[in-house]
Order: C-alpha cells, then structure tokens, then sequence
C-alpha cells in the first residue's frame, strides 16, 4: 500500500520504513521555534524538568522569534521579551532574533521561511498553532504547547500520532478576484472547525502548484482552523526555488504515492467559486461576500501571518490605489521586517507599495503579530467597543481581535481592501 | 492519580476556543510564580459569551468576583474543545481555576495533548452530554471503569476510556512518564 507525504515525512523522521495512521511514534524533530509567549513557559518547564544539567539538544535545531507582543509598554509582556534575551544569551542560541536590532524579524511563520528553516522532508514543531504554515514546504509541521516543546527542547523527541490524510484538489486556473484566501474558506465552510481534526490537509491541483509559495502558505497557515494537525503541499521547482535561496543546507523531496489511502477527497474548480468571508464568530462561517456586501465596517486590517505576506500588500494595493483614500481607519501590518522592506521597494504603476497605503490613508504598523490576537491595551489596530472589522487574518473568535464585543468578518486582501476604500463589505469584482 | 473525581458541573457549548478559555491580552503573566500565576485563574473562561456560560440556561460567571477559583471544578463540553491557539496557558488557567477533569465530545489536538502532558486536567470524550447536564449538577467521575454518575439527577453516562494516553495521564504528565519508562534519566 502506498503513503501519502505526511507518512513518508513522518516514518524518516521515526526511523521506520513505514507508519500507518493511528499509530503512536516518536519523532526526531529537525527545528524547534518558540515565541515570546509560549517561550518562557516553555524554559521555564525545560529549567524545572531537567534540572541544574538542563541541556539544549541541538542549539542549530532552536529557533526563536519574539513577534506576538513587541512594541507594547505593557510590563509583563516585556518581560517575556528580556527572559528569551537572558536565556538567547545565557545559552548562545544564535538562532534568536532580537526587537530593537537589526536581526528582528516579525511574525515568526513568516520569519521562518525567509531565515530559510523551512526545508522540505524535514519536521518542524513549533510553540504556535499556526506553524502548520510551514507545510507549504513539502515538510511535516505542526504547533505544540510549552511541556511537550520543553521536552523537545531537552531531548530532541516528541510523541505524535500519525494522522490520516485529507486530500483537496483545485482545478483550473485562479481568476484575478480570488486568492489563496478563498479557496481556504472555502475549505472551512465545507468541512467545519473540526473536519479535520488529528488530520493532514494535503493541498494539491494546478490552482494549488500555479500558487507564489506565499500564497500556499495562506493555505497551510489555515489549516489549523479545521482542526488539522499538520498542513502540506508537495514541495516542486517553486519551493525549490525560494529554498535554495535561502539555505544551502541539504533537504529530500516526498510525494504521495498514487495508491495512498485517504481518508476523504475533496475537488473544487476553482472557476465556480466566489470571494468569500467568514462571519463573525467562526471561520468556518463561510458565506458570499455578494451575500453581505454592504456591511457597514469601523475597521479594515491587513496583516497577520495569514495575510500580511508581499503578496497580500501586492494584491491590496492597485485596489486602494484606484479608490483613491480608505474610508474607515485602515491598518497595513506587513508580518514581517523583510516585508515592510519590499514595500518600499516594489511598486505599481512607478508608485511604491508603502507609498499608496500611506496616500490611500492606510496606518503602517510595524511588523509583529499586532491586533491579530488582540493583546495588550495598547496594540495597534485592537478592535474596541462594538468594533465591526474586516480583516485577513485567520481567526474571528469572540474577543480575538479585543473586544468581546467586536464583530471580525475574514477575507481575502482583494476583499478587505476593496471594503476599505468604500467603508463596507465589498466584492472586489467590483473594483477590478 | 485520583480514582474518583468529584464536583459540580459548568456546562458550556461547542468550539470553546484557546481565546474563550484565556484571553490572549492575560498570557503575559508568569506560569511558574506562585502568586502571580493565581491570575490565569481568575480569568480562565473569561471570553465566553455570558448568555452560554454555564448552560442551559447561561449568565453564570465561571468565577465569582475576585476570586482565583471556581466553585465548578468539572467542564463539560461540546465538540471540538480546545480549538485554536497552542496555549498551554489554557488548560493550566482551568487547573488553577481548580478544575479536574473537562468531558467534552471531542477536542482540539493542541488542547488534548496540552492537557495530558502538562498533567493539567484529565480530557475525557463522551458522546454529546452537555445537553443532559446542568451547571451546578454534582458529578461522580470514576476512572477505573470510565463511567460519569450525575449525583443530582443519577443519570449514568460511559465515558471512552483514555487509551494510549492513560499511562501519561497516570504518571501525571510527559516528564513524569518518560522518567518511569526510563526515556529520559534524571
Ligand atoms: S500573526 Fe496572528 S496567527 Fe500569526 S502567529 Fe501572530 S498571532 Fe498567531
């Protein structure tokens, strides 16, 4: 019987000729990234567990990135900032990546690509539920809590259960009104926020391959928003590409098998679908934005490890540089500093990126996680009051964005840009 | 490891996320200080809608006032507990909060995981119950033959036994399990 990617990855990194879902295994983890919030529990459980000898595996193998609660006075949350300091320091991790130097980096998913961690066939765990992002790789990735992260930390190994595999398929060729965005809305609405629990999302078709690898990690980053364990897409020339240009370390490339099992398959052709949101308060609340254009918003959001990415910024500006000014405060968070770079750099229509935010009236952040999980008081763009958003991120939950009293629809950077310059929710067929 | 877990019921509905059971803006404090981590307690389930806090018929706060901990030391949940973050704060602020064990339909991985290896709370997955149970109903949990007694109305439920996961949850925790099976030596 054949193996799907997942497998294949997972029985490498276990030692194993072969692993079958369901099964229990230990895992050689090949990177470990934390953040600055799950960082110092993670140490703190690390210090505790194994003691005065307490050891770091493989120093190369750690990787750190404070990114969620950065330019903030609130005093605990920079205490959290100077414990990964104190322990980068303490332990020489030279894989850390400093606020206020020229080595901070932004939302750490992001920053992991561009560092060049992400490398395809390898396992990557991470102290976050969204390093499922790095899949678009073509390696295994998925996000841990602070204990089983310690004990990676420690050891080198972690637990896992092989999942089964979901496989969806996007024919044909993505129209210019719809993103990666929609296609994983599309997915959620279908399969709900727990249709693929313990699962793999394995990502396939022409749309799919046709896909920026910014673009497919919008894709994997979500796939965690249905539950499921890890999200992938085989790695090709395109991932190659952006790999080798970024590391020179070794790296194996798997397919699934043409008999590999899954446990569903779903086809789309992505000439039937629509731009799509999800309604508040769940981003499975799939619905047309056709079907709630004209919403009256207070907020528009572009950033986040799921849309903050070049490609968002580039898929957002030639909308807000048509409409001229946005007409409820809009905040541009590029996810990371190398993005916030390329917005100077890359133009449309001779003008840069960062120049038609700021001449549209947009509010450029300074990259981190931002409002994206609401956090302290005083974040950039946290949602107050009764707050009516939209936003590309990736969540929508009560209160994830701030106020519990806040309404978030998701969408893609089409729609959310195309909703900015006319202040409600708006199909960006109608502006292209 | 307790055999017999007993308490009152908070009985919420499905997708109770990693936000609904701990904001995000409360994860700065420590996990480790004994009284500055008082606080996950204090706001553990904090986000929940106050109309689908404490089912059926909802508006109970899980926690009273000031308090770090909660009269209810029982949850039971939907489907899909858990979803969301990879906060481990999320199960400890239940454990502060003085929660045993949550009873859900079914969770979210990170959550599952989370709450097996910190040792936090034990998960258990029952068929939909949270519809046969009222908040402040006093449960009999016994983990020897997986089984739930509603003491108030005695109504008996089977719970599905905790599987591979047991000798973890036995050992109280990844560390503690991995010492006894001699994985790791210190
Ligand atoms: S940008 Fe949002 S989803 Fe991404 S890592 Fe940060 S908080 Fe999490």
């Amino acid at each position: 019987m054949g193996m799907t990617i997942t497998e294949k990855i997972l029985a490498k990194a276990s030692g194993r000729d072969k692993v079958t879902p369901g099964e229990n295994i230990w895992l050689n983890v090949d990177v470990l990234m934390t953040h600055d919030v799950c960082g110092p529990p993670t140490i703190g459980i690390w210090k505790k567990e194994f003691g005065e000898k307490a050891k770091i595996w493989d120093k190369e193998k750690l990787v750190i990135f404070p990114d969620h609660y950065i330019f903030t006075a609130n005093k605990h949350a920079n205490r959290n900032v100077d414990i990964l300091r104190d322990f980068a320091k303490e332990y020489q991790v030279d894989n850390y990546y400093d606020v206020g130097t020229e080595r901070y980096k932004g939302v750490c998913h992001i920053a992991l690509a561009e560092e060049g961690y992400n490398l395809p066939g390898t396992v990557l765990f991470g102290t976050d539920s969204h390093t499922c992002t790095s899949g678009a790789f073509g390696m295994f990735a998925t996000g841990v809590g602070n204990t089983d992260a310690a004990f990676i930390l420690g050891t080198g190994k972690i637990w896992e259960k092989v999942p089964e595999s979901m496989k969806f398929t996007f024919h044909g060729k993505l129209p210019e009104y719809l993103t990666a965005k929609d296609l994983i809305l599309q997915i959620l609405g279908d399969i709900t926020t727990d249709g693929a629990t313990y699962r793999a999302m394995e990502f396939d078709g022409e749309a799919v391959f046709d896909l920026s690898m910014n673009e497919r990690m919008t894709l994997t980053n979500m796939a965690i928003e249905a539950g499921g364990m890890n999200g992938i897409i085989a790695a090709d020339a395109v991932t190659e590409a952006y790999v080798k240009e970024r590391s020179a370390k070794p790296f194996e490339i798997f397919n699934s098998d043409k008999e590999a099992k899954y446990f569903s398959k779903y086809e789309y052709n992505v000439n039937d679908l629509e731009p799509l949101v999800a309604k508040p308060h769940s981003p499975d609340n799939r619905d047309k934005v056709r079907n709630v254009q004209g919403t009256k918003l207070t907020k528009c959001y572009i950033g986040s490890c799921t849309g903050g990415k070049l490609t968002d910024f580039q898929l957002a500006a030639p909308i807000l540089f048509l409409g001229q000014e946005v007409k409820v405060p809009t905040f541009v968070v590029p996810a990371s500093t190398e993005i916030a770079k390329q917005l100077e750099i890359e133009t449309y229509k001779g003008i840069s990126l960062k120049q038609i935010f700021e001449n549209a009236g947009c509010f450029i952040a300074q990259s981190s996680c931002a409002a994206c999980l609401g956090g302290p008081d005083d974040t950039v763009g946290r949602s107050i009051d009764h707050d009516v958003v939209i936003s590309t991120t990736n969540r929508n939950f009560p209160g994830r964005m701030g106020s519990k009293k806040s309404s978030v629809y998701l969408a893609s950077p089409l729609t959310v840009a195309a909703s900015a310059v006319t202040g409600v929710i708006t199909d960006p067929r109608d502006m292209l | 490891m307790e055999k017999i877990i007993m308490g009152k019921a908070f009985v919420l509905g499905n997708n109770i996320d990693t936000d609904q059971i701990i904001p995000a803006e409360h994860l700065v404090y420590s996990l480790t200080d004994e009284e500055e981590s008082k606080k996950y307690g204090h706001f553990a389930l904090s986000s929940v809608p106050i109309n689908e806090s404490g089912l059926p018929n909802g508006g109970i706060p899980f926690i009273e006032g000031d308090n770090y901990t909660s009269e209810f030391n029982i949850i039971i949940g939907g489907s899909n507990f858990g979803c969301g973050s990879s906060r481990e704060h999320a199960p400890f602020a239940l454990m502060k909060a003085g929660v045993k064990a949550v009873i859900a339909e079914s969770y979210a991985r990170i959550f599952y995981r989370n709450s097996v290896d910190g040792g936090f709370v034990v998960p258990y997955e029952a068929g939909k119950i949270n519809d046969r149970i009222k908040t402040g109903d006093e449960l009999e949990i016994n983990l020897e033959n997986n089984t739930l007694k509603n003491l108030t109305t005695g109504e008996q439920f089977n719970l599905k036994p905790l599987g591979d996961v047991l000798p973890i949850i036995e050992n109280g925790g990844l560390f503690e399990y991995a010492r006894k099976t001699g994985m790791i030596s210190f």
